[in-house]
């Protein structure tokens, strides 16, 4: 008798012959997740992937926290295996949900016979294992269309399997599987939901941040650092690069109109951010802008945004509230950090009026009054890698 | 590297810290063990509880290891009123206290204690007529810092002791002094007070230790329960490597001589900062020497204490100031937002020298020229 755990892969199921692969590598992310816990064996089978530890000493709560932010789980359950023996199959379900039965009123048993050689039929075990359960909890009806817990038997090839109530996985699609992008991430809110978002997509991440010491702080990076963590144990490792955008910004102040430096600022960042994207193989950038939310945020300032864009910009939060952003980032675990008071670059030189509604020939003449090249290469260039786990 | 942080924080003495190696890996027993070890370990904790005593300029007896200045600050105020409490309901403090007094003031405020805070002029100073009128028969506690810790104004304590008997009132006096110890002379039984709150980081002595005086007789009750360690009062096995880092670090203390070296060194930094366009010294002219706030307007605080990172001179921010928490201190003594939000703090030990002084002043012309357009 030993738990398990035992995924159902959603969406995955529907990619016909490209299913091995991305199950291949949804494992190859779980085992990441899980390799610092002990050793596990992965089995797939029937469309269910079997994770079994192999030591005694594994703290199972801990494994299946990781497992519920894995991408492409759309469902998992911890299950007991045992001997496909009966008397053992009613003894592990009591053992195994025994605590969990005496607090729900209502329960139904599923059985389902992959083993035809078992000598019960699927009824018989349902029956024969419900009355058993019934005997021992007093608390207990049987209601087959509604149940407050479901149990499940199993009877495979090699072993049986009981399980209570399935669990909802983290959804979307392995890590990897959509390719890599690149997430511009201040420090906000937006931006790790942003993250998050995407990678549930089953992109890989890059995250690139811009620092302006000494009007940003090293703290700055450190509450980047510490985000990009908690994305991580979604994402998996994520590289981080960090600019050095102080000149950039000093240039802009010394060169643009008030109203215009953070036009000009967005600009550069893109222009920065996809030479940056293309040296690391990222086929997109990822940013946390939410139409209309900040000045930057208007239409006319992401039309004007995008013009030097030479790849896609994807904007996941685009159409979402405040509210709803806060919402994911505190699922996420990333709401308490955002709010630490660090100057960002974001927040640096902010023009008292900027501009809502400007267009791509003003900022084409505006910046036409320096030439933004060189400090661009030497951003790009000049930035420090750092891997987060 | 220049340091000019010595209120937050100051570096271990060589004699502190190589006393300290000792306790940790020689003589490392529990002084409350009777053993030979332990025997050892309790010949130190009184031999570092003598070095505290006579640099503080009491017996003994009289003091109380703790684990930092704000467990002396919780212990000497709770205990105070755990032992007052059915004499009356005031207590009285001044408004630009540290947190970990203020704090303490605000959970007795909820509680329903009648929490008066003296106001403060300009200077940081409170009046004596506020203090008289503030403390009343019924008043169990009055507690007032002796420097005050992001500005230097230095608060005459000795007035309390008169306006709490002119009242006749059963008031236990503590005065936090932390950023006092070893830089003046704090001799309790001179200034009057019952309680006194010293750290040992700030006289670079190592983290973690702490003492409170409690003038012999007085019995406050006790916050931290547990084993009977400092006779009851705070429990908890002594940390015995930090205590005895403390013990030689106030064997080392030589106020006297420093001051007016620190003196020299504070007149030189003015006088060199007064020369820069539009920058504003903060403290009080007669505060003291080793704290000095200045405000260089349109130059964000974080900007430059980043900008003098980056350059190996640590200095810190008016106090606490992050984006959108402005220092309590600094406002209360009513200065203007943008001098607010551009303040930093210079905090000088005897380590410091004008040549360091210099470097300084012209990192500030640097980071003013940078940013200011």
């Amino acid at each position: 008798m030993k738990e398990v755990i035992l995924i159902k892969n959603g969406e995955l199921a529907l990619k016909g012959l490209n299913r091995n692969t991305f199950e291949d590598m949804m494992i190859k992310n779980i085992r990441f997740r899980l390799r610092d816990l002990g050793k596990f064996e992965y089995q797939k089978a029937q469309s269910t992937i079997k994770i079994e530890p192999l030591d005694d000493d594994i703290d199972f709560d801990e494994v299946v926290e990781r497992i519920s932010k894995v991408f492409g789980i759309s469902a998992y359950s911890r299950a007991i295996a045992c001997e496909k023996d009966f008397e053992i199959i009613k003894e592990a379900a009591e053992k195994f949900l025994g605590e969990e039965l005496e607090e729900v009123s209502t329960f139904k048993v599923e059985a389902k016979r992959a083993d035809k050689r078992f000598p019960m039929t699927s009824p018989e075990i349902s029956r024969e294992l419900g009355g058993y359960l019934l005997s021992k909890h007093r608390n207990l009806s049987v209601d087959v269309h509604n149940p407050d817990i479901t149990v499940t038997v199993e009877i495979r090839d090699t072993q049986a399997f009981v399980r209570g109530n399935q669990l909802m996985g983290a959804g979307g699609m392995p890590i990897g599987s959509a390719g890599d992008a690149a997430i511009m991430i201040s420090g906000g809110i937006d931006s790790p939901v942003a993250a998050y978002m995407m990678a549930k997509r089953g992109l890989r991440l890059t995250a690139i941040h811009f620092a302006s010491p000494p009007y940003t702080s090293e703290k700055a990076e450190i509450k980047v650092h510490s985000l990009l963590s908690k994305v991580a144990k979604y994402s998996g490792r994520i590289g981080l690069l960090t600019v050095c955008f102080t000149d950039i910004q000093e240039a802009i102040r010394d060169n643009c109109p008030e109203e215009y430096f953070t036009l000009v600022m967005r600009r550069m960042m893109v222009r920065i951010s996809q030479k940056i994207a293309k040296k690391e193989k990222c086929l997109a950038l990822i940013t946390g802008e939410s139409l209309g939310q900040v000045a930057s945020q208007t239409l006319p300032a992401i039309v004007v945004t995008d013009a030097v864009a030479k790849i896609p910009i994807l904007r996941p939060l685009i159409g979402m509230d405040k509210r709803e952003i806060i919402e994911i980032s505190r699922m996420i675990d990333t709401f308490d950090i955002s709010i630490e008071p660090f100057e960002d670059c974001c927040t640096v030189f902010t023009p008292k009026h900027p501009r809502t509604r400007p267009t791509i020939e003003q900022l084409e003449e505006i910046e036409s009054a320096y030439n933004w090249d060189e400090l661009i290469e030497t951003a790009v260039n000049t930035a420090k890698f750092k891997a987060i786990n | 590297m220049i340091y000019f942080d010595n209120s937050a924080t100051t570096p271990v003495s060589k004699n502190a810290a190589d006393a300290m190696h000792d306790m940790l890996i020689k003589n490392f027993g529990n002084p409350s063990s009777t053993h030979f070890l332990g025997i050892k370990a309790a010949k130190a904790l009184d031999e570092a509880r003598q070095n505290v005593a006579s640099a503080i300029g009491c017996d003994k007896e009289e003091i109380y290891f703790s684990s930092s200045g704000t467990v002396a600050n919780n212990t000497a105020i709770f205990g105070s009123v755990l032992l007052n409490r059915r004499k009356g309901k005031r207590i009285v403090t001044s408004s630009l206290e540290h947190p970990s007094v203020s704090e303490c003031m605000k959970r007795l405020s909820d509680e329903g204690f009648d929490v008066v805070y003296l106001p403060v002029d300009k200077n940081g100073n409170y009046s004596l007529e506020d203090l008289k009128s503030a403390i009343t028969k019924d008043t169990i506690l009055v507690s007032i810092m002796l420097i005050n810790n992001e500005i230097g104004t230095i608060n005459d304590v000795k007035n309390i002791k008169k306006a709490v008997k002119t009242a006749n009132s059963p008031a236990i006096i503590h005065c936090d002094a932390v950023q006092a110890f070893g830089k003046i002379n704090i001799k309790p039984s001179m200034l009057g007070v019952d309680l006194m709150t010293v750290s040992s980081h700030k006289i670079h002595g190592p983290k973690g230790a702490g003492a409170l005086y409690v003038r012999r007789g007085l019995n406050i009750k006790p916050y931290i329960l547990g084993g009977g360690q400092e006779k009851g009062l705070i429990a908890g096995t002594e940390a015995m490597p930090a205590i005895v880092g403390f013990g030689e670090a106030c064997k080392e203390i030589n106020y006297k001589e420093q001051y007016d070296y620190i003196l020299n060194l504070r007149d030189y930094a003015a006088s060199k900062i007064s020369q820069i366009d539009n920058v504003f010294i903060n403290s009080p002219e007669d505060a003291l020497p080793y704290i000095i706030n200045i405000s260089i307007p349109k130059v964000p605080s974080e900007v430059t204490v980043n900008f003098m990172s980056e350059n190996g001179i640590c200095v810190s921010a008016g106090s606490a100031c992050k984006k959108g928490h402005r220092s309590d201190v600094l406002t209360k003594i009513g200065l203007s937002p943008e001098r607010l939000d551009s303040s930093i703090r210079i905090s000088f030990s005897a380590n410091n020298t004008t040549d360091e002084v210099d470097i300084f002043i012209d990192k500030l012309n640097q980071v003013i020229r940078k940013v200011r357009t």
